[in-house]
């Protein structure tokens, strides 16, 4: 079980961060520093592509969440792609629908991001 | 609450112990996801019952154990499964969370406890400093 992590500059000042795997205890502190490191750098506007995460648990979920609040301060934000039912109803069960912009595409993510 | 499946009626019982560290929680959820796969549960369910033994799993190794281990029991009846997920240590009280704080950024700690209850059909939690923690979780099929 691993996650890969691939972070590429896209539109203006905005950053994507592909995730593939799953995410949980084990792998989300390799997400977190991706994340941190994005955020160490001053970029605060941020779309994370869930489109192949096949699993996230609550370690994940307080990762996306951790890295919301920060971007946030600098008056950033974090737009996630996500495409799969089962991670899609983790975000509807624990409400997080109403705080992370969640599209099914990349494009659509950007353009909410401007 | 529904009852766990009565021992007359067990269709098998699977034990599995893993050592209290994280790269050993996805071993503990694919062998849970194994045994559910050999009842008549959904895919969705599947995925519900290895999110909610991951996050126990998750849960006795944030919150320590004296001798490093978990130990998991999964019995199969008719009915579902019941998990049992044991450690020696003290987790943390498992009460009702609330849907509407979990969406509250800084509550993150309180996602695996509200990820459990929402997804299994009965969650019982004892702990106590001589027994350790026991978190006992029924999944029902459904139809």
């Amino acid at each position: 079980m691993d996650i890969k992590v691939n972070v590429r500059e896209s539109e203006g000042d905005a950053y994507v961060v592909d995730l593939t795997g799953e995410i949980d205890v084990y792998t989300s502190p390799k997400v977190k520093d991706a994340i941190t490191e994005l955020i160490d750098r001053e970029h605060y506007n941020l779309v994370i592509n869930l489109e192949k995460v096949r699993y996230i648990d609550s370690t994940g979920l307080g990762v996306l969440i951790g890295g919301l609040k920060r971007v946030r301060e600098h008056g950033g934000s974090v737009n996630l792609v996500c495409t799969n039912p089962q991670i899609k109803k983790i975000f509807d069960i624990t409400g997080l629908v109403k705080i992370f912009g969640i599209f099914d595409d990349e494009q659509s993510a950007m353009k909410a991001l401007a | 609450m529904i009852p766990a499946p009565a021992a007359n009626r067990s269709h098998g019982i699977v034990r599995l112990e893993i050592p209290a560290r994280a790269e050993w929680v996805a071993v503990a959820r694919l062998a849970v996801a194994a045994v559910a796969s050999r009842q008549r549960f959904s895919v969705d369910d599947i995925e519900d019952i290895k999110l909610a033994v991951a996050e126990s799993c998750t849960n006795a190794i944030q919150h320590g154990t004296s001798d490093g281990t978990i130990e998991i029991v999964c019995e199969v009846s008719a009915e579902g499964v019941a998990i049992t997920v044991r450690d020696r240590g003290q987790g943390p009280p498992l009460g009702a969370v609330e849907a509407e704080r979990i969406g509250e950024l800084g509550r993150t700690e309180e996602l695996g406890v509200f990820l459990i209850r929402a997804l299994m059909d009965s969650v019982e939690y004892t702990s106590d400093v001589r027994d350790g923690t026991q978190l006992v979780m029924i999944k029902r099929v459904s139809g």
